[in-house]
């Protein structure tokens, strides 16, 4: 048995699974422990290049906490820890020897609620532009252009570039964000929830910018939304209680999934 | 669904619900009593400012404009005005601020930021009990311990060093290395306004949404990045407020300036140099003065009054500024 009709229907098959295309990411033996509590067990998965993999199960299986390792969030509070093996083209992001903020400029996070910064739109997305590359003004000029184009948010504040970035909508604040996200031109994009706190209007653009995005940059997203999975991933990851239960291209986990418990949470029937 | 109507509708009918109005006796009064407390503050606020304007008077009338000019304190010849004593009090403060509010934000930032979990309670602790010592007890540790190590230590050595040279040579000269002065009420008023700039701080820091801070670190920020571009900037409007807070409780801080500032009726443009704040000089001669004495003191409570006013004026206006950009 597979996914609801509704579900089904998002697998419009235009962009079905690269299984050749290179891996960016692969996680091996990876073990997480909040103190005590046992977060992630085991997990291997790998991420491949420009392709968007959806991480899909019920609250708490572990799937944020994944997502939070490959750009190592999570070492700013003291009682995480994480074992094992991240390598992102190769290097070992778990590596204590890693420079974290060079680390964090390679892979770029979006996440739950929009967070602009107390400055102007122009200097949300300059800001992380000016850490990492010295420009002239007129060469920020451009990529700050760029990248709110990229972002599709480019007509809605050309004219008030000057404004504070709290003063956009919601869905607008959360372009913002990843306009200022795909500024630093990272490698992987990692998404948080991007849309759960914004209404349909608004996701459906921010979904639409992240099969854009797809021909730039590697993609991860967590999502609650298995029609949104469906919509925009070429890959799922479909985790239950700090395991990774079944990984495959998303049209195989939610038509023809392999596990009973994959079936059961795509089915609806738990979660 | 059908069922649970009709049975609502012949509870109704049979009349159970014969209800009874609540009183409104107790809200009336209840409004009554709220509103008397709120017009008291008012009465009292007036009654306060109406009585010093009315002790006041004479000296106004009798110096004019020029009593906020004259730097004359003559009780044998009558002749008062209130510059230096202003002066002092604006300066005391502002070194207050100048040396108290980076140590608040340093803390504040440290509890928030980089404090190893263990040691918050500790620290945070510690600085509030550092707000509940008496001021009294601020101004004997100043006068008689601080003091005579700061000649010693701070005002000797400096005033060796910068004697002779332009502009400093003025400012940090101590003709008298006694250790009281200006700057010496400045560093007591310092200690006394950090705990409350530093918890304020502390607080408004600690309520910034985590997210905020992850993705502010999420791009690749540094510490110092995260706090100075992020983090402050967020927090502004009340850092403004706290810091305003501060600078209320430096004006108008009595035991502790008066022990410490010299309580010297001279200009001086040394800030070693002892001087006199309108509160300071309130307290010294209060007790015994009378006619025009009393009257030139109340207007200097009138002025104290009149700054401080002028100080949440400023601070208002700062606070709209910074939420309108």
């Amino acid at each position: 048995m597979s996914a609801s009709p509704a579900i089904r229907s998002q697998l419009d098959g235009r962009n079905p699974a690269d299984h050749a295309a290179p891996v960016r990411i692969a996680v091996k033996d990876l073990n997480f422990y909040y103190g005590q509590f046992h977060g992630l067990k085991n997990i291997n998965l790998d991420f491949r290049d420009r392709q968007v993999t959806a991480l899909i199960g019920p609250s708490g299986c572990g799937k944020s906490t994944l997502l939070r390792t490959f750009n190592r969030i999570y070492s700013l509070y003291p009682e995480q820890r994480a074992e094992g093996q991240i390598l992102l083209d190769g290097q070992n992001v778990l590596d204590p020897k890693i420079d974290l903020n060079e680390l964090r400029s390679r892979i770029g996070m979006v996440f739950q609620k929009p967070t602009p910064f107390p400055m102007s739109i122009y200097d949300n997305v300059a800001f992380g532009l000016r850490l990492y590359e010295k420009l002239p003004k007129a060469e920020l000029d451009v990529r700050v252009e760029e990248s709110l184009r990229k972002a599709a948010l480019w007509d809605e504040v050309k004219d008030k570039l000057k404004q504070s970035g709290m003063g956009l909508s919601g869905g607008q604040q959360q372009r913002l964000c990843i306009a200022r996200t795909v500024a630093q031109r990272p490698e992987v994009i990692l998404f948080d929830e991007p849309t759960s706190a914004l209404d349909p209007i608004s996701t459906g653009r921010i979904e639409e910018l992240i099969e854009q995005l797809r021909s730039e940059f590697t993609i991860v997203i967590v999502t609650h939304n298995m029609q949104q999975a469906a919509r925009i991933s070429q890959f799922t990851a479909f985790m239950y209680l700090g395991e990774l239960i079944e990984f495959d291209a998303t049209s195989k986990i939610f038509m023809n999934p392999a596990k009973r418990q994959t079936q059961d949470y795509i089915t609806g029937r738990f979660g | 669904m059908t069922a649970l109507t009709q049975s609502v509708a012949l509870a109704r009918e049979s009349g159970v619900a014969a209800r009874i109005a609540p009183s409104k006796t107790g809200d009336r009064l209840f409004q009554g009593l709220s509103y008397a407390s709120a017009l008291l503050v008012l009465l009292v606020l007036a009654g306060i400012l109406g009585s010093i304007v009315y002790g006041a008077w004479p000296a106004f009338a009798e110096f004019g404009f020029g009593f906020l000019t004259s730097s004359a304190w003559n009780i044998g010849t009558e002749q008062y005005g209130a510059l230096p004593a202003v002066i002092g009090t604006v300066a005391a403060a502002l070194l207050a601020l100048v040396i108290g509010v980076p140590i608040s934000l340093g803390i504040a930032i440290y509890l928030t930021q980089l404090c190893p979990g263990w040691a918050r309670k500790p620290v945070a602790m510690t600085i509030e009990l550092l707000a509940s010592v008496p001021s009294i007890i601020y101004g004997m540790w100043g006068l008689f311990v601080f003091a005579p190590l700061f000649a010693r230590f701070v005002q000797v050595p400096v005033s060796n060093v910068v004697e002779g040279l332009p502009i400093v040579g003025t400012l940090l000269y101590a003709r008298i290395p006694s250790g009281v002065g200006v700057l010496t009420a400045g560093i007591i008023l310092a200690i006394m306004i950090v705990p409350f700039v530093a918890s304020i701080t502390r607080d408004m820091l600690d309520q910034i949404p985590t997210v905020l801070r992850e993705s502010a670190y999420g791009i690749g920020c540094t510490t110092w990045e995260v706090v100075r571009h992020v983090l402050v900037p967020q927090a502004s409007v009340s850092i403004i407020g706290a810091i305003m807070l501060g600078l209320g409780r430096a004006l108008g801080e009595t035991m502790a300036v008066t022990f410490v500032i010299g309580n010297a009726n001279r200009l001086s443009a040394s800030i070693f140099d002892p001087g006199s704040t309108i509160a300071s000089r309130i307290a010294n001669e209060f007790n015994e003065a009378d006619g025009l004495q009393l009257s030139s003191l109340m207007a200097l409570g009138c002025l104290l009054f009149i700054i401080t006013f002028i100080v949440l004026i400023v601070a208002r206006l700062l606070v709209r500024r910074t939420k309108v950009a």
